[in-house]
């Protein structure tokens, strides 16, 4: 057992875990927060996709002790019930989601996307950043839309807090 | 009427907890005390166990326990079930093997269960499962669908000689054999429809739990019929009667087909859970996935029309072998017959169809429904033939589609169906429009000049959906009922609760069936929750599965809402002192014709419970109601697809320009959610045609067996969708509904492959048209061409 520490949606926790348990494994069976899935187990789903430090990993791939010290952003904290991102409006307002099981996954991908591209982005390149993420639902139109409609409504928020 | 009723784009209330992560999926339950299951997998397609040395596993660190098939049987465990009798042409009934949760002395495909380990944790488990030495003697395999009928191939089950299951029929041999003697021109087609891995995002789990206080189990199982699962755990497994079974299915994400099974995990779960008195886990990783979840599709077909010098069909005649896999999964027996024949006929009137369907067992994954479930493989046969037809007759294959479309209904096809209605030129007509139809050659000729291949393919398809009745069913095999129940129970307040035994695993159920009584009783959505899933609280239901949610599950909300309806306008008529007769509601409000009286539905309700204002010798009080709803008919939902291609000729690459689909649901409750379930079909269907590719080697192992080797449609392989809709209602069902789940799976592959042997022009490809393949297919046209 070793000792980890890291700020999980702005909350630091600590905990004593075996050195192979995955940050998936930590934020989802030591921290309760299931927002985050596992769809496979080969890296390929993003399923699992949160932000380390700012970034999109693929937390079924990465050690949570590589972990220690970082800021984690999980689904859930990036809006509630009651205050939504524009994001995960978007995906509403647009249908871009079934079963939701890929959702969470997508909605970090999306938002990893808009920080490394902007907020204006088109058909091609949405469709060709979403290599990481499998949706078998949806056949990607709505979460299309939907990626570049949250992207622009950030744009719009991100204005209107500035004048 | 209100912004929340039938037909109007609702968003769905159920995204919240989705897009937040509140969602609550089977992995994510966890019960107190839990211990982890792993299931020991045969490494072999066939072979014989001589022993299973558990020793050293169950020393090892946190283990609670190690079962295999043994233990089950000393339990008196029964089998794994099918649930669809078929009766071969010669009437004996099919040729079943036995199928034990966890193998008994043989193991029949690579992935088969052999032993379960419980242990602390997961990691526990997997190690442990690593000490267990199975003394295999591995056999032979019989592992390719059109060589394991012969002489020379191992026998997989004694039951069944030659590893045949059945030699089914459907149809009149001796007109077809007229019609085919007649004929002005013949066609013939010999393809493989492809196995497909069916790939939920979610993988399948399981929780158990037995309370000692109460006798009861709880399972929390990822599964598209919760009540089913309860059924066959109880009366054909033996785990318990369903009084003493609660299963539950959260949320789910995803089936398409491959959760509607009674699964060995959830078998030995469930047993596990009181043999070591504490609540058992199971999660699939992904790799389990793909050798354990029932395969789709993968038949081999030999298909002929005969048309008349017109181009006017005159006879089908279909022989298709089927691989069931190595044991038979709890549909799989009907899906390439009672669910493929029926659809031979597609949107076409054809006067003598006969189709041959032999089931064969081979040393793989058990195959059972796929999204669409014998329907694809269905369109694909005959839009296929017709479209190799008008290419060989030289007729616009449009026209030629046109001059076939039936025109009067109801119509009686040769193979059982009863068409109820439909406008199919009606929809290729739209669909040539929306495709900009009339553009294609120009098209064609800016793709030329850049060297690459275009071409443009159709498919109109039929689908039968929410099969029925449940009478017919029977006296075709069926072990089940396919009515659907509802219950609508009405508070005082006025807010109410529907409860569907139905199951949501991305459709939308939570907001469509709410549309329906928001729409019924005029309240807003939001005084209606939806419930499901969980048999404690809905008494039964059949689940969800071949689209029949809306047109069967809707229905009966529909029927249940008429009772409630009726007997809240009685109790209007004693609140307001007014003849029952003369009392309307509409808009949620109950009024007294001739009269200025009114009441809200809220007020009714209230006054239900309170019941001071009628005599409850004559009226009892409350308003709760319910229903078991059995159609009259399937429904037959159809359409146009047309797709539109450009290969490069030098990699073999295809790139999906346009899609197209004109589609006819009939009434629409949610045309955002219809359209929804459009896109995903059409996703899993170009999936198919082009990308997905299951390859077994000839030792039975599954050689695609992670996402690294299977081709999953990822975003940038696809275009997006061009849906639109014509409208004829459905006259068997109360809300003139017919079904959106499956259609795109069903119509994409065929009009796919039309378009790319359009663009190669020649026919040698089979599906998935992968690079490589179309790179073939180029060479060989010109080959061809320099052979001419
Ligand atoms: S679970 Fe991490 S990529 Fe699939
Ligand atoms: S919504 Fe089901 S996998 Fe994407």
């Amino acid at each position: 057992m070793t000792a980890v520490s890291v700020t999980v949606n702005g909350k630091t926790v600590s905990a004593e875990i075996e050195p192979r348990t995955l940050l998936v494994q930590l934020l989802r069976d030591r921290l309760g927060l299931t927002g985050t899935h596992v769809g496979c187990d080969t890296s390929q789903c993003g399923a699992c996709v949160v932000h380390v430090n700012g970034k999109a990993v693929k937390s079924c791939t990465m050690l949570a002790l590589s972990c220690d010290g970082a800021k984690v952003t999980t689904i859930e904290g990036i809006g509630s019930p009651e205050m939504l991102h524009p994001m995960q409006r978007a995906f509403q307002d647009h249908h871009g989601l079934q079963c939701g099981f890929c959702t969470p996954g997508m909605i970090m991908s999306a938002l990893d996307l808009v920080t490394r591209k902007g907020m204006k982005l088109d058909e091609s390149t949405i469709r060709k950043e979403l290599e990481g993420n499998l949706c078998r639902c949806t056949g990607y139109h709505n979460i299309v839309k939907a990626i570049g409609a949250g992207a622009q409504a950030m744009g719009a928020a991100e204005l209107q807090a500035a004048e | 009427m209100s912004e929340t009723g039938i037909g109007k784009p609702v968003r769905r209330r159920e995204d919240i907890r989705f897009i937040t992560g509140n969602g609550r999926y089977t992995a994510d339950i966890n019960r107190p005390g839990q211990v982890y299951a792993v299931f020991v997998r045969s490494p072999h397609a066939h072979a014989r166990i001589r022993n299973i040395e558990t020793t050293a596993a169950i020393a090892a660190p946190g283990v609670a326990g190690i079962f295999t098939g043994k233990d089950l049987e000393a339990d008196r465990i029964g089998k794994l079930i099918c649930g669809w009798m078929i009766h071969s042409k010669d009437g004996s009934p099919m040729n079943m093997g036995a199928h034990p949760a966890l193998a008994l002395d043989r193991v029949r495909y690579a992935g088969d269960h052999v032993a379960v380990v419980l242990a602390d944790s997961v990691e526990q488990a997997k190690d442990a499962a690593e000490l267990i030495a199975v003394d295999y003697e591995p056999l032979p395999a019989a592992v390719h669908l059109t060589e394991a009928q012969a002489a020379s191939q191992p026998q997989i089950h004694e039951e069944a000689p030659n590893n045949t299951v059945y030699q089914w029929h459907l149809g009149d041999k001796a007109a077809v054999d007229a019609a085919f003697a007649r004929a002005a021109h013949r066609t013939r087609l010999e393809f493989t429809n492809n196995r497909l891995i069916p790939n939920a995002i979610e993988p399948r789990a399981a929780v158990a739990e037995y309370d000692a206080a109460s006798g009861g189990y709880t399972l929390y199982t990822t599964s598209q019929n919760p009540h089913v699962t309860r059924l066959v755990l109880s009366a054909f497994i033996g785990i318990a009667p369903e009084n003493r079974l609660r299963v539950v299915a959260p949320d789910v994400g995803g089936g398409f087909g491959s959760k509607i099974f009674i699964y060995a995990e959830e078998v030995v779960c469930t047993w596990a859970a009181r043999k070591i008195g504490r609540p058992v886990k199971w999660v699939a990783d992904r790799s389990e996935s793909f050798v354990a979840d029932a395969h789709g599709r993968d038949h081999h077909t030999v298909a002929q029309a005969a048309m008349d010098a017109e181009g006017k069909i005159l006879g089908l005649r279909v022989r298709t072998k089927a691989n069931l896999g190595a044991y038979l999964s709890t549909f799989a027996s009907s899906v390439p017959t009672y669910l493929y024949a029926p659809l031979l006929s597609g949107q076409y009137d054809v006067p003598a169809i006969y189709c041959e369907v032999d089931g064969v067992y081979t040393n793989t994954t058990p195959v059972d429904a796929y999204r669409g479930a014998g329907r694809p493989e269905a369109t694909f046969v005959i839009e296929r033939l017709v479209e190799v037809a008008a290419r060989e007759m030289g007729i616009d294959p449009a026209e030629f589609r046109m001059r076939n479309f039936i025109r009067k209904f109801p119509h009686q096809t040769p193979v059982l169906s009863n068409y109820d209605v439909g406008n199919y030129p009606a929809c290729m007509k739209v669909a040539l429009e929306s495709a900009d139809h009339a553009g294609f050659a120009e098209r064609k000729r800016t793709s030329t000049a850049k060297g690459k291949l275009r071409g443009l393919g159709f498919s109109a398809y039929i689908e039968a959906c929410g099969i029925a009745p449940s009478t017919a069913i029977g006296a075709l095999g069926a072990g089940v009922g396919l009515w659907e129940s509802a219950e609508i129970r009405v508070n005082a307040t006025g807010t109410v609760e529907v409860l569907t035994g139905t199951h949501a695993h991305g459709q939308g159920h939570e907001t469509t069936l709410a549309q329906i009584v928001s729409e019924r009783l005029g309240i807003p959505i939001d005084q209606v929750s939806v419930i499901h899933g969980d048999t404690d609280k809905v008494q039964m239901g059949m689940g969800t599965y071949g689209s029949r949610s809306a047109a069967v599950g809707g229905s009966a909300v529909v029927r249940a809402l008429d009772k409630v309806v009726l007997k809240a306008t009685r109790i209007a008529a004693r609140c307001m002192e007014v003849p029952e007769d003369s009392v309307e509601f509409t808009d949620g409000v109950f009024s007294a014709r001739g009269t200025n009286r009114t009441m809200k539905f809220a007020e009714v309700a209230l006054q239900a419970y309170l019941a001071h204002k009628f005599d409850t010798a004559e009226i009892e009080p409350g308003l709760k109601e319910s229903a078991f709803y059995d159609p009259t008919n399937f429904t037959f939902p159809s359409g146009v697809h047309i797709a539109e291609v450009e290969i490069d000729p030098e990699t073999g690459n295809t790139r999906v320009e346009r899609w197209t689909a004109v589609d006819d649901f009939g009434n629409l409750i949610n045309p955002m959610i219809v359209e929804g379930q459009v896109h995903g079909g059409i996703a899993q269907g170009i999936g198919q045609a082009l990308l997905e590719r299951t390859v077994y080697d000839d030792t039975g192992q599954l050689l695609t067996a992670s996402y690294m080797d299977y081709c999953m449609p990822r975003a940038s392989d696809l275009p997006s969708f061009d849906v639109a809709m014509t409208n004829t209602p459905c006259p068997s069902n109360p809300l003139g509904v017919k079904g959106c789940g499956e259609a795109g799976a069903i119509a994409a592959p065929a009009a796919l492959i039309n378009a790319i042997t359009n663009a190669l022009g020649h026919e040698d490809i089979e599906m998935p048209a992968t690079p490589g393949a179309v790179w073939r297919a180029v060479a060989l046209r010109a080959e061809k061409r320099a052979a001419e």
